[in-house]
């Protein structure tokens, strides 16, 4: 059982919590991620790490479905039934004295520890951050001590630019250049950025987010097609340059239980309703 | 003498595929006296030599016979710590039963039926393994929880050592646990058998990946160890490498009996990890695990199931009594055919295209080789489940390039020892995919290496 340290509520749908778990703090690194179990008839899902002490793990998590919801209901001393890793490989920071950012939704926290890297060697980063509303913004204050220039986008417009990320970029692009850019948010926002990015000659790196169990290379569930070969995202990613992803398939493979996981969200909507 | 050998009771094929409880019930104690007085005691009994951990096979009968249930236990128990696994997945008929010298004219003994009752009878009364320890104070780490782990595990800790495995999943067993399904294998025996090694002292820890949260050099560093064996097993699936093969509903037999055995998603949504296999289900390979996924579906409603495979009938590896089970549960066999491409929409599957194959030379594997026609068969499916064999795991040797491995992926051994001084290694990461009791017989020469290279360093 791995016991919750400290919760924060960075926004009504973003938590972030610190679990003791020395075995996975002891070896993470910017790029890796954990699986976690909340209770023994739970799901195992991934989560990135986005910061950690010699004993402590500290994740994001937005409450999207049945377990992040379930994991949002913890409170501080409660415990976990299962917390597994540092998994995946550890990002790679590559030489540039410039880098462009990109933040979709609660992408902002797996982006978080690869831009402290790049901060702390010495590029100069610029980020976009884009959310639906201005309340499910996170990490901004911790992004403008590490940042060059924070740009914001919302969808509505109730804080910063009105609109997509990519709407933004567009003009954006045209008078700013970077050495290299990394992308982290929804399948589809990444897709975007990417493909807008060619038109510039801007390589792209993503972080994928495909269903996983294991996490050890075991089951082949998290698999994607980049080019005309296959990976598997826990164990040669989760970053990758986006250049040749099939990402419609990878969206496509992503939404197979999505009937499946809205069953478990009204299970629990009546069973809440009962108590 | 009764020539033929003494059938175990079993469900019906119409009562078990709605359900996922065991298929064969088990001998009674008659039943097991009866069969086992069958054997006829052979002075050099060729079924021991057969075996891969060499049970003195006829001492323990003999015992059986005089209902010394005990004694035959600490026979069996000697080689092979877990006997009703081994009893249930053995694949005897190329094994102890295949050497049987009753063969030549009747039924060969059931060892293994035999072996599953004793074992199942020492769960019941609770035996206890026998023997002195005396203990040298010594830390050794496993690495993975398979039958290789347990078996270097239990036969280090009778000689004395301190042991700790380590898994990374959250429950123990390795392939038991995750791939072989609960109907031939129910999870209650697996943890029994893991709770009696636990009773000899083994430390068991889960949710570690070595080489991720702890590296191999931290296990002698930071830790302590005096030695390392590493049992991952082969769980990396083997792919076929065509067209579609990413679509959302093809996916690899380890995902889809993980889910089931893992994660427990036939009861879903009391448990959250979901499952569903559609009316048509194609399971591509001919072995254990292709019989396990496509019973599988079976039990969670799928229509029609059958099983695609590139040779003809004789040469399916699968044991035979998988094979005649998954007959009587209504899969199909779709024989001589190799699956090329897959085909659907918006990336989800919904047909299999299969060349059909004509049966050439034998192979190396003594088996016809397949080979290619101009003849094309599609068949409408809503899941594929592909079970073609499984890799080498490769997150020890990806985190250490000091391990040397072939060029399959297997970790290369020299008297059981990696290319790293004190690191040991044994089952299906060594041999690839094989079986049970060859991954127990490998973990425990490598705990006999691993006694010697200690006690001369
Ligand atoms: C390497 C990696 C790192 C991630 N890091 C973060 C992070 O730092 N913060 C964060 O909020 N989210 C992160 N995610 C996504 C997170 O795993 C999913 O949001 C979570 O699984 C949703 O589970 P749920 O039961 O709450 O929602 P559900 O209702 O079950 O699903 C909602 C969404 O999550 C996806 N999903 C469901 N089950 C899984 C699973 N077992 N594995 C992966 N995806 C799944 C679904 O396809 C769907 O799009 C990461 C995913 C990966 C693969
Ligand atoms: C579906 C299926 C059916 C089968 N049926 C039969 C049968 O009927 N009869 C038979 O004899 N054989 C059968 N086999 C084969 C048999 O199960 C294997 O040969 C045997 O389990 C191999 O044992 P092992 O200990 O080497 O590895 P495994 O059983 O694979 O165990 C390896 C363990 O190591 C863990 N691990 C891996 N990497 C790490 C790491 N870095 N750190 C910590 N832990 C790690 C894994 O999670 C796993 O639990 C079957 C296999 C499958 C997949
Ligand atoms: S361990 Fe397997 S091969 Fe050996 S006697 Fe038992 S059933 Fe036969
Ligand atoms: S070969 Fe057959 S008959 Fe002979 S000892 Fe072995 S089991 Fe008994
Ligand atoms: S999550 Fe199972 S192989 Fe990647």
């Amino acid at each position: 059982m791995y016991k919750i340290v400290s919760k924060t509520t960075l926004n009504n749908t973003t938590d972030k919590m610190e679990i003791y778990a020395p075995f996975v703090a002891k070896n993470a690194k910017p790029g890796h991620f954990i699986i976690l179990r909340v209770d023994k008839a739970g799901e195992r899902i991934p989560l990135t790490i986005t910061e950690h002490t010699d004993e402590t793990v500290t994740i994001i998590y937005q409450k999207l479905g049945y377990t992040t919801s379930q994991l949002g209901q913890k409170i501080v001393g409660d415990t976990v039934e299962d917390f597994v890793g540092p998994l995946g490989q550890e990002v790679e920071i590559k030489e540039a004295s410039t880098l462009l950012a990109v933040a979709g939704g609660v992408g902002a926290a797996p982006l978080y520890p690869q831009l402290q890297a790049y901060h702390a060697q010495g590029t100069k980063v610029d980020l976009v951050i884009g959310a639906k509303q201005q309340r499910y913004l996170i990490l901004l204050d911790d992004y403008k001590s590490i940042c060059n220039k924070v740009y914001v986008c919302t969808d509505d417009g109730s804080q910063g630019t009105k609109g997509f990320v990519t709407d933004f970029l567009k003009q954006h692009l045209k008078n700013h250049t970077y050495d290299h850019s990394i992308a982290i948010g929804p399948l589809i926002m990444m897709k975007h950025v990417v493909s807008l990015h060619k038109t510039f000659n801007l390589s792209t790196d993503v972080s994928l987010n495909p269903i996983m169990i294991d996490g050890t290379g075991m089951c082949g569930n998290c698999r994607v097609s980049i080019g005309d070969k296959t990976y598997f995202a826990c164990i040669d990613g989760p970053d990758f340059p986006g250049e040749k992803i099939n990402f419609d398939e990878l969206i496509s493979r992503q939404s197979f239980y999505t009937e499946e996981e809205h069953m478990c969200q009204l299970e629990e909507l009546v069973s809440n309703d009962k108590k | 003498m009764i020539k033929n050998k003494i059938k175990m009771n079993e469900q019906s094929p119409k009562e078990r595929t709605t359900n996922f409880k065991e298929v064969a019930l088990g001998y009674t104690k008659q039943q097991a006296i009866e069969e086992a007085k069958r054997c006829l005691q052979c002075d050099s009994p060729k079924c021991v030599s057969a075996c891969p951990v060499e049970i003195d096979i006829p001492k323990f009968i003999q015992q059986l016979t005089n209902n010394q249930f005990k004694a035959a236990y600490n026979t069996i128990e000697q080689d092979n710590i877990l006997p009703s696994i081994c009893g249930r997945v053995c694949p005897q008929e190329k094994q102890c039963e295949g050497a049987c010298v009753l063969n030549a004219k009747f039924d060969s003994v059931s060892i293994g039926a035999l072996e599953h009752f004793i074992g199942d009878f020492a769960l019941k009364e609770n035996y206890s393994p026998s023997h002195k320890i005396t203990p040298v104070h010594h830390k050794i780490a496993i690495v993975g929880s398979g039958p290789a782990g347990l078996s270097n595990a239990t036969t280090l800790t009778k000689l004395g050592y301190d042991v700790t495995i380590y898994e990374a999943l959250h429950r123990f067993g390795g392939v038991l646990n995750y791939g072989i399904p609960e109907f031939r294998l129910p999870n209650d025996i697996i943890n029994q058998e893991i709770n009696k090694v636990k009773a000899l002292n083994v430390k068991f820890e889960k949710n570690v990946v070595i080489g991720k949260s702890i590296t191999i050099d931290q296990l002698f560093t930071d830790h302590d160890y005096k030695a390392v064996f590493i049992g991952s097993g082969a769980g990396l699936p083997r792919r076929l490498n065509i067209k579609g093969e990413n679509y959302g509903g093809v996916l690899y037999a380890n995902e889809f009996l993980t889910r089931v055995n893992l994660m427990d998603a036939a009861n879903f949504p009391t448990t959250k990890t979901p499952i569903k296999t559609g009316d048509d289900v194609a399971v591509v390979g001919g072995g254990n695990v292709a019989m396990d996924a496509a019973r599988t579906a079976k039990r969670l409603g799928a229509k029609n199931i059958f099983i695609i495979y590139r040779r003809d009938e004789t040469s399916l590896p699968a044991r035979v009594e998988e094979i005649k089970h998954a007959k009587e549960e209504g899969i199909e066999f779709r024989l001589t055919l190799n699956p090329v491409a897959f085909n659907g929409e918006n990336y989800r599957v919904s047909t299999v295209v299969c060349q059909k194959m004509r049966l050439g030379e034998k192979d190396a594997s003594g088996r016809r080789r397949p080979l290619p026609t101009d003849t094309y068969k599609t068949f409408k499916i809503d899941t594929c489940i592909i079970a073609i064999g499984q890799r080498p795991n490769p997150i020890l040797s990806r985190a250490n390039d000091q391990l040397k491995t072939d060029e399959y992926g297997r970790v290369v051994v020299n008297n059981h020892e990696t290319s790293i001084p004190n690191v040991f290694a044994g089952g299906d990461i060594v041999s690839g995919a094989a079986t049970v009791i060859h991954a127990m017989g490998a973990g425990k020469k490598a705990a006999y290496a691993m006694d010697q290279k200690i006690k001369s360093s």
